[in-house]
């Protein structure tokens, strides 16, 4: 095993580099895993920002009926952006590209991923994706009304800049998928001597999970993009029933990837949990197996449940039977999940540091996500659910206060590792708690909103709803303040900070065997895996850990 | 309880009490128990942790449980549902045309407007059609909605309403613009009121008055 003493005189990948190129081209043409990580990192946290001021501003106009501070037509673009930036620039590469980027190889005591040049690739596609997005915004037309699902016929008849932003979803896709690709391999071909696939840290099995997801299901939202395009540009009937086409095609085809997707959101954020637990509970995880394998159960029934999106669109009373069964199905593999969680800090010897905070913030976030998509998938519930804002508060519940949670939660217990600085403990504590109040103001009345029947995506509401919309918007404030103060802490650290301890939480998986921030190749010498992952009397021999 | 304006009322709301009242015994139990280890193994009691690597039988029991649990929330929901869909040969039947963004209600006699009068105590076939973009009927207070779709293809909502009086009707599927302006009513008619109106050449403004006042 590497030890930490030793690595004190070596120099980090901050200060070499894989090539000879000095500043930012060292950084733009590395092929380094933990740069790639950062630079993921930078862009999908401004995308974060520009998503979340779009909130605020919608939150904003939704303060009192009637019109506060926008058009209707802007309102309709901002929620469309607000929907595109967060889902396919923020959530969907967040987890797995930053913390996936970073942390895989280190886990499985790798030099780096199986194809750092197309890892590197990868992000230029991920920019250029972007890029494509920004441009669809100021070219003739104006920008996306359609909403993020891009259902036609609308998207057909919008004069909106339809063709371009699709393209941008199609372009992002071949980097999520090149991704995948290259976490299967490094998975399969990488991992360290003696380190089985029942010896791989749980973060590394839902990156893995996830990465099988990004590669079967993104080819189809691929495609179906191309015929979309196919249908406006060349007037061919796909989707279009003006030109004889099907719009529950599309539907179906969207929903097919659309729905695997959401647990490429979550799958890498279930492991980041998996991981923090048992460090702050100083235990081995509690049903090792039972997380690894619940991990491709959801991936795999995942794929057979897009059309409980679909209920009310006229599918045939029998096949919305079958999927609301197979709905209730995957709901099973996330309950064992939170079950072994809760039962890892049974005897633990806990120590509530930020990530731990952050991660009973989750459980508390995600639990109502979860069983509020019982609601959903239930077929008498969801025919007055569905496209409610009860529909908004649960996948806000699932998505940012499970995986946006855990994004926070994971750049707490990791950003030692990363930058070798060490953030201030006690805002982080403040941030979970402001964090809390300001998520529940923001999301819950919007569950009370939906099953009064407030429907989504609207400009304007009845009277009635005045009261619980003014305390949303609230929330959306609170919520703001509370990103200021996670960014400020995080970025001052990053400038001011103390140096960090070498392993400060006391980590057993290979990444903390390691030096912080770690090398250019990682490891020292590549370690030998003869504990399981979570077997913290390891610690004692771990010179890097001084216990305090 | 309250009479509602249709039987799905209360199927709705009680399969939604059950599925909740299920899910907060869940949320309450993991949270208390979660924040009851945090305080109860503490680093600072001194406490050595004990590597516990699981236990098949409480796997068991959190799988099996669940399972129970789900399938009866699916039960439920699935015979609500049935109940929703259920087509009645003497409905009477009523087109309905959305586009951007207004309703349009065609009777079999020829009459035509833009608001949805309807005679209490019997059961009534929507056939929903869009002329444009993918619309959805939604009236909350009867909690149904049923997407209008683009093309050939006729939806259909049932529903029997029991009393009489107003209701919301909402686009629930995002259609453009004033997408939150495609609000429009449905009356609820006494059966005498209802046949009066639906005889009477012109709307009578009295009958359509003592609808929405109730």
């Amino acid at each position: 095993m590497a030890n930490g003493a030793a690595a004190v005189a070596e120099k980090t990948f901050y200060e070499e580099g894989t090539s000879s190129r000095k500043g930012i081209l060292g950084w733009l043409l590395s092929t380094d895993h933990k740069r790639i990580g950062l630079l993921y990192l930078g862009a999908v946290g401004s995308f974060f920002i520009v998503g979340v001021i779009l909130g605020i501003l919608m939150r904003l106009e939704l303060i009192a009926p009637g019109k506060t501070i926008m058009e209707p037509q802007t309102y309709n673009a901002v929620f469309t952006l607000h929907g595109v930036i967060m889902i396919f620039l923020f959530i969907i590469p967040g987890i797995p590209a930053v913390f996936g980027n970073f942390f895989l190889p280190l886990q499985l005591g790798a030099k780096d991923v199986a194809f750092p040049r197309l890892n590197l690739l990868s992000w230029y596609i991920y920019i250029i994706g972007a890029i494509l997005v920004l441009i669809s915004l100021v070219l003739p037309g104006g920008p996306l009304d359609t909403g993020w699902t891009f259902y036609i016929p609308y998207s057909v008849r919008t004069g909106a800049n339809v063709s371009l932003a699709i393209f941008a979803a199609f372009v992002l896709g071949f980097s999520s998928i090149l991704t995948g690709l290259n976490f299967i391999t490094t998975v399969h071909r990488m991992r360290a001597p003696g380190m089985g696939f029942f010896k791989m840290p749980l973060f590394v099995w839902a990156t893995y999970a996830t990465a099988w997801i990004q590669v079967i299901a993104t080819p189809i939202i691929g495609i179906t993009i191309l015929l979309v395009i196919l249908e406006r540009v060349f007037g061919v009937g796909i989707f279009d029933p003006a030109l004889g086409g099907d719009p529950i095609l599309y539907q179906h085809l969207f929903w097919i990837y659309s729905h695997p997707a959401v647990y490429i959101m979550i799958l890498p954020a279930m492991g980041v949990v998996s991981e923090i637990i048992p460090t702050f509970a100083r235990r081995t995880i509690f049903g090792y197996k039972a997380i690894a394998i619940s991990s491709l159960a959801i991936a795999f029934v995942g794929y057979l449940v897009w059309a409980h999106h679909m209920f009310v669109s006229g599918l045939s009373d029998t096949s919305a039977m079958i999927f609301s069964l197979l709905t209730f199905i995957v709901a099973l593999p996330s309950g064992v999940k939170i079950f072994n969680w809760v039962a890892t800090m049974y005897k633990g010897s806990i120590d509530p540091k930020p990530p731990f905070i952050w991660v009973m913030v989750f459980i508390f976030l995600f639990s109502i996500g979860g069983l509020t998509g019982l609601v959903l998938g239930s077929l008498a519930t969801d025919v007055h659910l569905h496209d409610t804002y009860f529909v908004v508060a649960h996948f806000h519940y699932v998505m940012f206060g499970g995986t946006g949670t855990i994004f926070f939660a994971a750049l707490f217990y990791w950003y030692p590792k990363m930058f070798g600085k060490m953030y201030s403990i006690k805002w982080a504590n403040i941030a979970a708690a402001l964090f809390f109040v300001a998520f529940n103001a923001l999301y819950f009345p919007k569950f009370i909103m939906g099953y009064m029947g407030m429907p989504r995506r609207y400009y304007d509401y009845l009277p009635e709803f005045a009261d619980l919309q003014l305390i949303s918007t609230i929330g959306s404030w609170l919520m703001g303040i509370t990103m200021i103060i996670i960014f400020w802490n995080l970025i001052h650290a990053l400038l001011k900070g103390p140096k960090s301890k070498e392993n400060p939480w006391g980590g057993v998986t290979l990444e903390w065997h390691t030096s912080s921030p770690p090398p250019l190749e990682n490891f020292h010498v590549i370690p030998t895996v003869t504990h399981e992952p979570y077997d913290f009397s390891q610690l004692k021999e771990m010179k890097n850990y001084e216990s305090d | 309880m309250f009479p509602a304006p249709t039987s799905t009322v209360e199927t709705v709301d009680s399969v939604m009490l059950y599925i909740v009242a299920i899910s907060v015994i869940l949320l309450l139990g993991i949270t208390v128990t979660m924040i009851y280890f945090v305080f109860k193994y503490n680093r600072k009691k001194g406490h050595e942790p004990q590597d516990i690597h699981g236990s098949i039988l409480l796997e068991t029991i959190w799988i099996a449980v669940p399972t129970v649990l789900v399938l009866s929330m699916f039960y439920f929901g699935y015979e609500g549902f049935k109940e929703m869909r259920m087509d009645s040969k003497d409905a009477f039947v009523i087109q309905v045309k959305a586009k951007m963004w207004a309703w349009d209600f065609r009777y079999d006699n020829g009459k035509n407007l833009d608001t949805l009068y309807v005679p209490v105590g019997r059961p009534i076939k929507l056939e929903l059609q869009s002329l444009d973009v993918n619309h959805s009927l939604y009236i909350p207070a009867f909690r149904i909605k049923q997407d209008v779709i683009a093309g050939g293809k006729i939806n259909t909502l049932f529903f029997t309403p029991e009393l009489v009086g107003s209701y919301d009707i909402a686009c629930a599927e995002f259609c453009g613009l004033n997408h939150s302006m495609m609000y429009t009513k449905v009356v609820v008619l006494s059966k005498d009121d209802f046949a009066s109106w639906y005889e009477a050449k012109k709307d009578s403004s009295e009958v359509q008055n003592a609808g929405i006042v109730q």
